[in-house]
């Protein structure tokens, strides 16, 4: 069980909180018209204006953006507060192409530090906690966001940043730390060193809970991590574009909850840009209510997700999302066929002869394209026959080609040859030219 | 009795493994008396018969390889025609079967030393013994 922090806003009644939703979107229509050549030049060619917006449904009458528009009005085009109000610039490391800039005023701070707040606050953290922040400090938002919602609760934060793994687990069990927000994959990686160095995170540290995001994990490593350590793993959700990291599930884990007082979302069909009913699969669409220096107008992040707009046994209203499948951006198309790598997460973290890391190498032989899954050999999985070395993979093989319905190549490797990652793990290798 | 134990590690198939598993036990001073690589594209497994596999599976532990240890037999053979068929003969008559198996000769002894992995360990040691094969024990192979 766990309090509320802003009880009032948190279980606002659905018709309260969409009258609220309504007459932050009009103003913000208004707002990005007023201040962005970008947005007022799109209404322009949609043919909508600010007065056009007369309910939440009317939403539907805006233009999407993309994050091809924030590269395309590179540094800060699609700005809408003058640079004399942002207060702070974070950068995607621009890993699938140019960067983007986001931007920051003072209040935009503040809400993205209360939108944290109260995700911290729901998964039972509060001002007798030490959280250790292992996520990257910098142009990343994910280290400087959790730091200020973490101080905001009251909670003691050990800005420690990614890296120094030995150092993490030594001040882990010096501070007392009990909450640790991190990568999944960099975790893993901890409680890795942790048991070469003797320390059982489970007996010999304080920690209770984990706060893991910023790239896609599935329920098995959650059951991996929660076994092994005992803590609690909680997913947090957010991309830089819409502040950073901002929402996590409650202590319940049945979905992430998304403040309807902050943003705005749909999810619909990726093809038809048509809502999608609650329980399907949409890809997620996001309006910012109430961030000024880089407000977004229906931004298709790219994530795709399942909403529950019912309210949450805990007591908040707001809507719900449930784990995110994986960015289109993070898809291979391996022979026509749509692969997430987060679906060949879910199926090695079922098989226990499997090590925590693994990777997904992809080139072309000739017309085909080849798929390799590479996976660490766990000392219990080790059998000194050949032969049932091989049964385990073809079992591997057998149950990835159940999920992904196309064959792949599985290697069994040693242990700790597969990179460990600091930050977001890069999972897949694909050296087809295209 | 207490069987021979056998270190078994799984290894990639690239360049420098193996020379990485001798250098550890050298650099720990344990000796391999018999040493087989069965090797499955990708990837191999190194059965060996070390002088001192406690302190053998030890160090290759530390130095992170994945390492496992097995009972097998070590059975005396006459180092004549029909030494092999006599042993594994008796063995199938008896319906153990044998998962692998690997031979190496010693310079003292006179016979050659058949190492072998089979399913039931104990009803070998048996069938072997009433036809008179000699076992190896451990203390043995640990003095040759």
């Amino acid at each position: 069980m766990s309090g509320y922090w802003d009880p009032h806003i948190e279980r606002m009644p659905l018709e309260d909180l969409h009258a609220l939703q309504e007459d932050r979107l009009k103003s913000v229509v208004r707002y990005v018209y007023d201040h962005s050549a970008f947005y007022r030049q799109r209404f322009k060619e949609a043919g909508v204006e600010p007065g056009d917006i007369r309910t939440l449904a009317d939403v539907t009458k805006l233009p999407f953006t993309r994050k091809v528009d924030l590269r395309d009005n590179y540094p800060t085009g699609m700005f809408s507060a003058p640079k004399s109000q942002v207060v702070r610039y974070h950068v995607s490391s621009g890993t699938t192409g140019k960067p983007t800039v986001v931007g920051y005023t003072k209040g935009d701070i503040e809400t993205w530090s209360e939108s944290l707040a109260r995700a911290l606050t729901s998964v039972g953290l509060g001002r007798d906690d030490v959280v250790q922040v292992a996520y990257g400090y910098g142009l990343f938002t994910g280290g400087l966001g959790l730091h200020y919602g973490a101080e905001r609760i009251g909670a003691a934060v050990l800005p420690i940043g990614t890296g120094n793994t030995e150092r993490q687990i030594e001040l882990m069990q010096d501070l007392g730390t009990t909450a640790i927000a991190s990568t999944p994959s960099y975790f893993l990686h901890i409680m890795e060193v942790a048991e070469k160095m003797g320390i059982s995170i489970k007996k010999d540290t304080k920690l209770k809970a984990g706060i893991f995001g910023a790239e896609p994990w599935s329920l098995e490593t959650r059951k991996r991590i929660e076994d092994a350590t005992g803590i609690n793993a909680i997913d947090i959700y957010g991309t830089s574009e819409i502040s950073g990291p901002l929402f996590t599930e409650c202590y319940l884990k049945k979905g992430i909850h998304v403040w309807a007082d902050m943003f705005l979302i749909e999810v619909l069909d990726p093809k038809t840009g048509e809502p999608v009913e609650d329980g399907e699969t949409g890809e997620l669409v996001f309006t910012t209510l109430h961030k000024y220096a880089l407000p977004l107008i229906r931004y298709r992040i790219g994530d795709l997700t399942i909403m529950d707009s019912e309210p949450c046994e805990c007591g908040r209203t707001h809507p719900r999302i449930m784990r995110i499948l994986g960015r289109t951006d993070d898809m291979l198309i391996i022979r026509g066929i749509n692969v997430f790598p987060s679906q060949v997460e879910s199926v090695l973290m079922n098989i226990p002869e499997v090590g925590d890391h693994w990777e997904i190498l992809v080139d072309r032989q000739g017309p085909l394209d080849n798929m390799t899954v590479r996976v660490e050999l766990t000392q219990a999985g080790f059998s000194d026959k050949i032969g049932d070395l091989m049964k385990l993979k073809k079992k591997i093989s057998k149950q990835l080609k159940g999920v992904l319905n196309i064959a792949a190549e599985v290697d069994l490797v040693e242990p700790g040859t597969i990179p460990r990652s600091m930050g977001k793990a890069k999972r897949v290798t694909d050296n087809r030219k295209v | 009795m207490s069987e021979i134990k056998q270190i078994s590690l799984f290894v990639e198939n690239r360049p420098g493994r193996t020379a990485k598993v001798a250098k550890t036990l050298s650099d720990a001073g344990v000796n391999i008396r018999a040493l087989t690589i069965a090797e499955a594209g990708d990837f191999g497994v190194i059965r060996m018969v070390l002088d001192d596999p406690d302190k053998g599976y030890k160090v290759l532990k530390e130095n992170a390889f994945t390492v496992s240890m097995t009972d097998v037999l070590a059975v005396e053979m006459k180092d004549t025609p029909g030494g092999l068929y006599e042993i594994v003969n008796t063995l199938g008559q008896n319906e153990i079967n044998v998962d692998y198996a690997y031979a190496f000769v010693t310079a003292k002894a006179q016979s050659a030393m058949l190492i072998v992995r089979v399913d039931d360990i104990a009803k070998a040691r048996r069938v072997l013994s009433e036809k008179k094969v000699k076992i190896a024990t451990k203390e043995e192979i640990q003095a040759i």
